[in-house]
């Protein structure tokens, strides 16, 4: 069985986030990247099915060289290769299209990614990828079990979850819930040591040019905070229905 | 030129987003002069068609059933119903589904897709919008180069508006061999749906424990509000997951988000500061929260709480 588990490189959460080049692009200085939050439970989920039905795990990434080291830490994890399409990654679709090109190359038999990128917060890389190489696909996955020829997928939905079962090849974007938080796998000392000598081969890029961005801004700052001693809170109530008219 | 605007249904009934999505449309269409078709899927009836109409649908086209799981069958329709219409531009609410559809869509057309959008595009011809990113810590403005476009709305954001319309019904037959088979669907106990709640009550590890929850969830009651919780709270089990907001959870973008017993870490913040008011509640003054909300009571939510719930009682009478 073979695996792909597709992984976005964001910021670290707490990174303060700021634009440069007259606010067209973020600002990288000091920062420090992750493995996408969401796509750390598809990394985790596909190795637990890798220690129990030996499947092949490939990490695939579009970015420039700067993401290696997320790439590394991916394979410490236990991936056993790695593969980086080289480009600046700007927006979803340009992502979208370079994955379906290798993914559509390379035969796998489940490729799973993160609901959304913390960045970009998009959330339509996969349903892309999913069209253009014709596979079933599934969003917000927070159970997946193999059955046979078909996975068994559960996903959430509003007010509820869902859960059905899909033949061979299928894509599933993960989340939390697909493996519990406390069971998210981190590199131990061996796994750094091994994974530098897996295999992660650099990919070339095309560019599309469907959407151009124009600048960033920020959302003004809040105003100060109103206070309201503990012993008055009627005058909250107050406030929260008759000048915010929010109840 | 036209508009198509997809109006999702739950069991046969239209939600907040689902309206929200038509009142946009239908202000983008009579600013511009375009005609606008609204798209239902499965059975609904007539009385709840109609409400559509109050948000400003007229022409719209009804479908026989079909699984919203399978976003082939989905894309497949709309993409089909556009060869007919000659549509270029299509706007969804981000849902569950829709997200898997719409990036199908986006796809088959070859158009441009942009998500978290927070108003009317500022121009049409090239198509520009204003969208959200960074989970809420920024915007983008950012432009189309493609004769297609998709609009996904971040939700609450345009609110709803009403219009006042007549209906015109039509029925769109499709095929949908669905290769998805359905086991079950469950249904989340909380009586309020927290993506699309109002109003959210939303605690942390400043609650102490799962057992004092019952104060939450009658603040929430007496409101119609979801609840939700921080992060720590779900991973230890008071809560559950699906109860989740911030970075790694779920994003809510209500009209009132009470914070109660939440620190405010900036992961937390990350899925909430869309809400319109939010309110902390913390013993602590320095919590991170005040800095992001606009009212604070500095305080012990054990006592707070229930001097909060009997207030809105009284004015709830
Ligand atoms: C990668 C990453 C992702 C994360 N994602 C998320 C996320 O999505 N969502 C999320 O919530 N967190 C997330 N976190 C965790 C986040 O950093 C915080 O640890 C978490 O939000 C804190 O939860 P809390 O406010 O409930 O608890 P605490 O930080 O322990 O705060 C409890 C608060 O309650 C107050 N308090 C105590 N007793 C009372 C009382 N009687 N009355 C009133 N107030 C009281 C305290 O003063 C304190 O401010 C993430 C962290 C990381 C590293």
């Amino acid at each position: 069985m073979k695996i792909a588990v597709c992984i976005s490189c964001v910021p670290d959460t707490t990174s303060k986030i700021n634009f440069t080049e007259n606010n067209t692009e973020f600002n990288k200085e000091g920062i420090q990247f992750i493995i996408n939050p969401n796509d750390e439970f598809g990394l985790t989920k596909a190795i637990f099915i890798k220690e129990q039905n030996q499947a092949e795990v490939i990490v695939v990434s579009v970015g420039e060289s700067s993401i290696e080291s997320v790439l590394r830490k991916a394979l410490a994890i236990g991936a056993d290769s790695a593969i980086r399409i080289d480009n600046k990654a700007k927006d979803s679709i340009c992502v979208a299209k370079n994955l379906s090109s290798y993914l559509a190359e390379n035969k796998f038999d489940l490729i799973i990614m993160g609901k959304e990128s913390a960045d970009y917060n998009g959330g339509i890389v996969h349903g892309i990828v999913a069209e253009n190489i014709g596979m079933q696909f599934v969003n917000a996955c927070v159970g997946l079990e193999i059955s046979d020829d078909s996975y068994i997928i559960e996903r959430e939905m509003e007010g509820g979850t869902e859960k059905v079962k899909i033949k061979s090849p299928v894509i599933i974007a993960g989340q939390k819930g697909l493996v519990e938080e406390k069971d998210l796998k981190i590199p131990n000392m061996r796994g750094i040591m091994q994974a530098r000598s897996k295999p992660l081969n650099v990919l070339e890029s095309e560019n599309f040019d469907f959407i151009q961005s124009i600048e960033f801004n920020k959302p003004s700052e809040n105003k100060e905070c109103v206070f309201i001693d503990e012993e008055n809170v009627a005058e909250l109530v107050k406030i929260l229905n008759e000048k915010e008219k929010v109840l | 030129m036209k508009i198509l605007v997809f109006a999702e249904n739950w069991d046969g009934i239209f939600k907040k987003s689902s309206f929200e999505a038509v009142s946009y449309s239908r202000e983008l269409a009579e600013q511009n002069n375009y005609e606008l078709i609204t798209l239902c899927f499965n059975n609904v009836s007539e009385e709840e068609l109609n409400k559509l109409s109050k948000y400003g649908s007229s022409i719209v086209i009804t479908t026989n059933p079909i699984d919203k799981v399978d976003s082939i069958s989905m894309s497949k329709m709309i993409s089909d119903l556009t060869i007919q219409h000659d549509i270029k531009l299509f706007i969804f609410s981000s849902t569950y589904s829709s997200k898997m559809f719409a990036p199908r869509l986006s796809a088959k057309l070859n158009s441009s897709i942009f998500t978290n959008v927070v108003e009317l595009p500022s121009s049409l011809n090239p198509l520009k919008l204003k969208k959200k990113v960074f989970s809420s810590k920024a915007f983008e403005i950012a432009k189309s180069s493609s004769e297609k476009n998709i609009i996904m709305l971040h939700p609450n954001s345009y609110g709803v508006k009403e219009f006042s319309s007549d209906l015109k019904l039509s029925e769109l037959t499709t095929e949908s061999n669905t290769e998805i088979e359905i086991i079950n669907i469950k249904k989340s106990s909380g009586k309020v749906n927290l993506s699309e709640a109002d109003i959210v009550v939303s605690a942390g590890r400043g609650m102490k424990g799962p057992e004092n929850w019952d104060l939450i969830e009658e603040l929430a009651n007496c409101l119609n509000a979801a609840t939700a919780c921080s992060k720590p709270v779900s991973d230890i089990g008071w809560r559950p997951h699906s109860e989740h907001v911030g970075q790694t959870g779920k994003t809510v973008a209500p009209n009132l988000y009470f914070a109660i017993g939440i620190s405010g870490a900036i992961q937390h913040l990350a899925g909430v500061n869309s809400s319109k008011v939010m309110v902390a509640i913390n013993t602590d003054p320095e919590a991170s929260f005040f800095k992001a909300a606009h009212y604070g009571i500095v305080g012990d939510a054990f006592d707070v709480v229930p001097k909060l719930i009997e207030e809105i009682k009284n004015i709830k009478n």
